[in-house]
């Protein structure tokens, strides 16, 4: 499914205008899985699937599979709806170089939030 | 297509605060029983628009809200662009009583949300006497700070896009699309630093946890109206507080968030209207 993100993000205009500003590499933790992200003045450009020997990133963010699940869920439940609802209850971890992340927050939300479960993916799964 | 005006009055009020004159915006609707309307961390007085547009509110209510000093149409004192700003407690009291006082409202009843429900409690501790009802919207005793909040008021981060960034996902799932951006707007146009002087209040100076459980609720009846999808103050900080509080009344609000009178007022009237019913019951034994 993180496969998907450059499509996903990048076929949203609005959200690909708001992160011109942004060229970063930042690495997301799905428990044991790792992904190498890119982005380019607001596009999303590759996704790489480790494992890793050096990876290198500005900021990464880690949290539990299960975690994950429940944000990406349709509905996500109180408390796993958003990124800093995570951190707040301490199962997100956001580390390495926050600035790039806090400066570009809404974009960073935004994009996570597009492999959310469309509702016509829900439908197919029922 | 015609022009409408809301029934909505502000005006600019000059008032010492602290020693110092201020400048300080108030806005009011309606008739009857005076409801002083607290806004949220680094947010302003237009949280209420929606209740001082709803007449079932301004038949019986005389709807007042006012922009903290530093906040939407309110200007910080002279001299402020070499200060750093940070709300106390004492000051937080302060203002309130002395906008009470000239505005001459008769024992009011306050609702406050947020950092507003935080100072409702204190008031409900110092000066009960002093209100009809305390209603706090998303209130808790304390929280604990879970970022850093120096990205609030630093150059290489935008203040107002991080402040709404950092918010938005306070607000509940249900909350109209309209409802929703019209309360991340007011986020975005705070001032440098304001919301995070705000929090100064909310994350350190205000903790009332150890004296929370002394608010005697037979001086003057405490509401809690809390949304479920608060991860700032959440239903259980604010179900604490009710449990150690004899007489209060607690209600969890399905499906609404941080900003209940903002973000989906629809929903959240649903919630206030029948408390105000139920103090204006208790007024008129």
């Amino acid at each position: 499914m993180i496969e998907t993100l450059p499509q996903r993000v990048n076929g949203d205009e609005a959200l690909v205008r708001r992160g011109r500003y942004l060229t970063t590499t930042f690495l997301l933790e799905v428990g044991p899985t790792a992904w190498l992200i890119s982005i380019f003045e607001g596009r999303v450009v590759t996704v790489v699937r480790g494992p890793f020997v050096m990876p290198s990133s500005s900021f990464a963010l880690r949290a539990p599979e299960e975690e994950w699940q429940k944000f990406w869920s349709k509905r996500p439940p109180p408390g796993s709806n958003d990124l800093m609802a995570l951190i707040k209850r301490r199962v997100l971890k956001a580390e390495g170089d926050l600035q790039v992340f806090m400066a570009n927050l809404r974009y960073f939300k935004e994009a996570l939030a597009k492999l959310r479960a469309e509702e016509a993916e829900q439908g197919a799964r029922a | 297509m015609s022009a409408r005006f809301e029934p909505i009055i502000g005006r600019y009020m000059h008032l010492d605060l602290f020693g110092r004159q201020h400048r300080v915006y108030v806005e009011q609707a309606g008739e009857g029983t005076p409801l002083l309307c607290l806004h949220t961390a680094g947010a302003d007085g237009r949280q209420y628009r929606a209740l001082m547009n709803d007449e079932r509110i301004t038949q019986r209510h005389r709807v007042v809200a006012f922009d903290m000093p530093w906040h939407g149409k309110s200007s910080p004192p002279a001299g402020w662009h070499n200060e750093e700003y940070r709300l106390t407690s004492a000051q937080y009291t302060t203002m309130i009583l002395e906008i009470m006082a000239a505005l001459e409202l008769d024992r009011p009843i306050v609702i406050g949300c947020s950092i507003g429900g935080r100072i409702a409690l204190h008031l409900a501790l110092e000066h009960p006497e002093r209100f009809r009802a305390i209603i706090g919207l998303q209130a808790g005793a304390h929280v604990d700070p879970y970022y850093d909040l120096d990205f609030l008021h630093r150059a290489d981060v935008h203040g107002g896009e991080v402040a709404a960034a950092i918010v938005s996902g306070l607000v509940g799932p249900d909350a109209p699309d309209s409802e929703r951006w019209e309360t991340l707007w007011h986020y975005m146009q705070g001032g440098p630093g304001v919301f995070k002087g705000d929090l100064y209040f909310y994350k350190l100076d205000g903790d009332i946890r150890d004296r929370v459980a002394r608010i005697d609720t037979r001086r003057c009846p405490l509401f809690l109206l809390s949304g479920e999808y608060d991860y700032s103050c959440t239903p259980e900080e604010t179900l604490g507080v009710a449990k150690s509080v004899p007489g209060s009344e607690a209600t969890i609000m399905k499906g609404l968030g941080h900003f209940p009178m903002s973000e989906n007022p629809a929903e959240f009237l649903k919630y206030l209207l029948p408390v105000l019913e139920k103090i204006g019951r208790q007024d008129r034994p």
